[in-house]
């Protein structure tokens, strides 16, 4: 294995690239023994290629004659063309165009990204390197400028280049804090991103939880959680008899009110796994009296688009399909459940690709929250609440749609003890699940995540709580989105935190019903083993 | 000889001109693109801006009315040009020579600036032999070794971190290295050419003057030739490299980094995307290839229904 990782050694003749040792680990503020990476199994290294670190992300088919490592080759270098033209690349061409050209190749980025300092600043991480890479092939193959080697160093391109690159854009969250700290406004986010679309877009080689069981189930039957129409309703149904009964208040969730205020749109997730979210939306709004409704329109009942990680097709008939559901309805306006990319996809992503006939108006849930909670229309109770609870930024709400005072707002009424991880808001730390990540756990990614990706948002937490640290002393960590609910989720489990801490996580509506005077008390938040 | 070098003096303007019209042109032209804004975006108005946050902060933020700010704008602009913000915040061992060169190519263009204000008097006689015209003399005086000396510093210092540093060394090309070393040639010959030749600027304004108003008149150092010479090649040589992140630094900020406009009610923005969405596609991933001819029908074809279709 290669110890300090040149550019070019990523096109070289070895089994596997780099690795993290565990005492490469950056350090967190308690003992905790790391375990060895598990190897990844025979099987999984004879179908797909495995060649870059200790995980594999995207099942790249290994090939297994010279002709298919040339058509590798052939076919990434036939999709790069492609995205530096305004035609198949009109989506993203002026910001692929300027980040080749105006790198100074300084990297005043290389610190703010959470993986590169995990990791133990191992170069395959930086920020800069994929791009590097990226760059020089784009400058001498498609670009194809004169003395391209002189100008801007070389890279040997051959059939490992290619999956190493592939595989290493998927070393990355799409959380653009790198990009924050460019002088010059480079963003080597976009680049992974832009690979990943290579991939999928040009090769049709994609990961299975966002691709297969992703974006294509979801178009298909109308979730990635495979839940049809006719399946959600009865999950929300359920859902409403069991919370009405474990809180003691009636609620009802409502379903295709055509004509309503708002389509409330969550993420499916929710429904399946943190069911207390849902119930918590559905009584907060009827009490606040609102006009909403759910839609049961295939796809319209699951906010993700994971389209916006990988592939910009997909991601506008993702989105396409929910500003139709809206229309259907005849809604006033889309509201975003706590889901950050779903916020970020169907406001920001979607405003150019919505034809003007599907233009209803798309907001977050975390506006219209706050401003019912200061209302004082539901009587809330802050002693309720009365536990140490911090807030995680989202980045598609925070650093990428600027959506950061709402919920602070929010914590202020109604979290007496309420405190900030250091640094927050716009300057946040990934949770380490974004871009998809979250929900992935094939072979070792779960292991990946929680041990580099998730690493400084676990830092950051503990020291968040570090006046008091200790099982006696509940804790709260809100996360107002599902993909960072189930990463944080994960490293609570992987560092036994309940156990240990005391800690548990949900998000900002849950402790919003905590804090109603008539509802069952610390039913809606749960400090369980199993939660 | 004295003709050549006004000949490529000329050229070399218009090389510049030409590369950084071209680079510009090329941006503008491209199609629209989807937003991808970065937050803080520095012209929102109010006190967002200090803390990052958007318009989506508000209920119904389409019905509101949207602050943007000029000054919050160039309150994060000014210091940003001025000092390299970025860089001091989060890679202060570089800040230490980049911004001396930085800083040191922002007085060469200034003195530069001057000396044309300088010869423009000269030739047509307005404010000659003012108290102004003697300020203007004074300070270009000063920035033209104050830069020219800040700039081979900076230069040297970030050649040697491009060599020392491995953080920067795997990132650097040959073209990097002969970018500082041009630099730091043509400053070190604009300081002996100030030094030996022309301490008081005089010649270089007369220079600037004869460019000005065509006039070949003969140049009689060598040295100042030379200087002459590296000068020009290296302004027109500028925005043929990545130090064209000088102009388009513009557009990243504005239209990519701080392109917050929403779409709403914009017939102007329709009518591009319109364009866009008439694109043909030519993406060849089973899911997309075959689905239609254009951005409009592929995009609102569901190729997993078409599945389910097929197995029903
Ligand atoms: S992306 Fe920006 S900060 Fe990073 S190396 Fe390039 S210019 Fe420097
Ligand atoms: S986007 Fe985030 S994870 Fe990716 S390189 Fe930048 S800082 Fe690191």
């Amino acid at each position: 294995m290669v110890k300090r990782l040149k550019i070019n050694d990523i096109s070289k003749d070895t089994e596997q690239l780099t690795s993290v040792a565990n005492e490469d680990l950056m350090p967190l503020p308690w003992d905790i023994e790391e375990k060895e990476w598990e190897p990844l199994s025979d099987d999984i290294k004879e179908k797909y290629v495995c060649i870059l670190d200790d995980t594999m992300i995207l099942p790249i088919p290994k090939p297994k004659t010279k002709e298919e490592e040339d058509e590798l080759v052939k076919k990434f270098l036939a999709g790069m063309e492609k995205l530096f033209s305004k035609e198949n690349n009109w989506t993203f061409l002026s910001m692929i165009e300027t980040t080749m050209e105006n790198c100074a190749k300084c990297n005043t980025c290389s610190d703010a990204c959470h993986q590169y300092e995990a990791s133990g600043k191992n170069e395959m991480y930086r920020p800069t390197y994929k791009s590097e890479v990226f760059r020089r092939i784009y400058k001498k193959y498609i670009k194809k400028e004169p003395l391209s080697g002189l100008r801007n160093g070389n890279v040997d391109l051959n059939w490992r280049t290619v999956a190493r690159l592939g595989e290493l854009a998927y070393r990355c969250n799409v959380c653009r804090r790198c990009a924050q700290t460019c002088p010059i406004g480079v963003d080597n986010a976009l680049v992974a991103r832009e690979i990943r679309k290579i991939f999928s877009q040009e090769m049709g080689i994609t990961t299975p939880e966002l691709h297969d069981k992703g974006s294509m189930l979801q178009l298909g039957v109308g979730s990635s959680t495979g839940m049809t129409p006719m399946v959600v309703r009865d999950n929300v149904d359920f859902i409403d008899e069991d919370f009405s009964e474990e809180l003691g208040v009636e609620f009802k969730t409502p379903w295709d009110v055509e004509g309503a205020d708002i389509l409330l749109i969550h993420n499916a997730g929710e429904i399946m796994s943190w069911p207390d979210n849902v119930a918590a939306f559905s009584l907060i709004f009827n009490r606040a009296g609102l006009s909403w409704t759910l839609s049961s329109d295939i796809a319209a009942y699951d906010s993700i688009n994971y389209g916006v990680f990988y592939d910009d097709v997909q991601a506008a008939r993702t989105a396409l399909i929910h500003a139709q559901a809206a229309k259907k309805l005849g809604v006033r306006r889309i509201v975003l459940g706590e889901c950050g990319h779903a916020h970020k996809a169907l406001t920001v992503i979607a405003d150019r690709i919505l034809p003007p006939g599907l233009q209803v108006p798309r907001e977050s849930c975390f506006p219209i929250l706050r401003d019912i909670v200061k209302s004082g229309k539901l009587n809330l109770d802050p002693s309720r609440n009365d536990f140490p609870v911090t807030l995680h930024d989202p980045c598609n709400v925070t650093r990428l749609m600027g959506i950061i005072k709402p919920q602070r707002e929010i914590m202020a009424a109604i979290c007496p003890q309420f405190r900030e991880m250091v640094p927050h808001g716009v300057h946040n730390y990934c949770c380490g699940g974004g871009s998809g990540y979250a929900i992935m756990s094939r072979n070792t990614i779960h292991e990946w995540r929680n041990k580099i990706a998730g690493r400084k948002k676990i830092e950051q937490i503990l020291n968040a709580f570090s006046d008091c640290r200790g099982p006696e002393q509940k804790k709260y960590v809100c996360a107002p989105c599902s993909n960072c609910k189930g990463q944080i989720r994960d490293m609570i489990e992987r560092y036994e935190l309940l156990e240990k801490e005391n800690m548990t996580y949900a998000g900002v509506v849950e402790l919003i019903v905590n804090a109603m005077p008539d509802v069952e008390h610390e039913v809606i938040i749960k400090w369980e083993e199993g939660y | 000889m004295t003709s050549l070098t006004y000949l490529v003096a000329y050229a070399a303007i218009i090389v510049f001109l030409l590369a950084v019209a071209s680079r510009i042109i090329r941006y503008i032209k491209n199609p629209i693109h989807l937003r991808w804004e970065l937050y803080p975006v520095a012209h929102e108005g109010g006190d967002r801006a200090s803390y990052g946050g958007s318009y989506y902060e508000d209920v119904d933020w389409w019905n509101k009315p949207r602050h943007s700010s000029r000054i919050n704008e160039l309150k994060v602009m000014i210091p940003e040009i001025l000092f390299l913000l970025a860089v001091f915040e989060h890679k202060r061992p570089l800040w230490y020579v980049t911004y001396p060169f930085h800083l040191g190519l922002y007085f060469v263009v200034l003195f530069i600036g001057l000396l044309g204000i300088g010869s423009i008097s000269q030739l047509t006689g307005i404010m000659a032999d003012t108290p102004i015209m003697t300020a203007v003399f004074a300070v270009t005086n000063l920035l033209g070794p104050a830069g020219l000396i800040l700039t081979v510093a900076g230069a040297v210092g970030l050649l040697f971190k491009r060599i020392t540093d491995p953080d920067l060394s795997n990132y650097s090309s040959f073209e990097h290295y002969f970018n500082l070393v041009l630099f730091i040639v043509t400053a070190g010959v604009g300081i002996i050419t100030w030094l030996f030749v022309d301490p008081t600027f005089d010649m270089a304004r007369t220079f600037v003057a004869n460019f000005i108003s065509f006039n070949f008149a003969a140049i009689d150092s060598s040295l100042f030739i030379l200087q002459v010479l590296l000068v020009v090649l290296t302004i027109a040589y500028i925005p043929l490299t990545h130090m064209s992140h000088f102009f388009m630094k513009y557009f990243l900020y504005h239209d990519i980094r701080w392109g917050d406009e929403p779409n709403i009610d914009s017939p102007k923005t329709d009518e591009k995307i319109g364009i866009v969405l008439n694109y043909p596609v030519t993406w060849s991933a089973p899911h997309i290839a075959g689905t239609g001819n254009t951005w409009a029908e592929v995009a609102t074809h569901n190729p997993a229904a078409a599945k389910e279709e097929k197995k029903e």
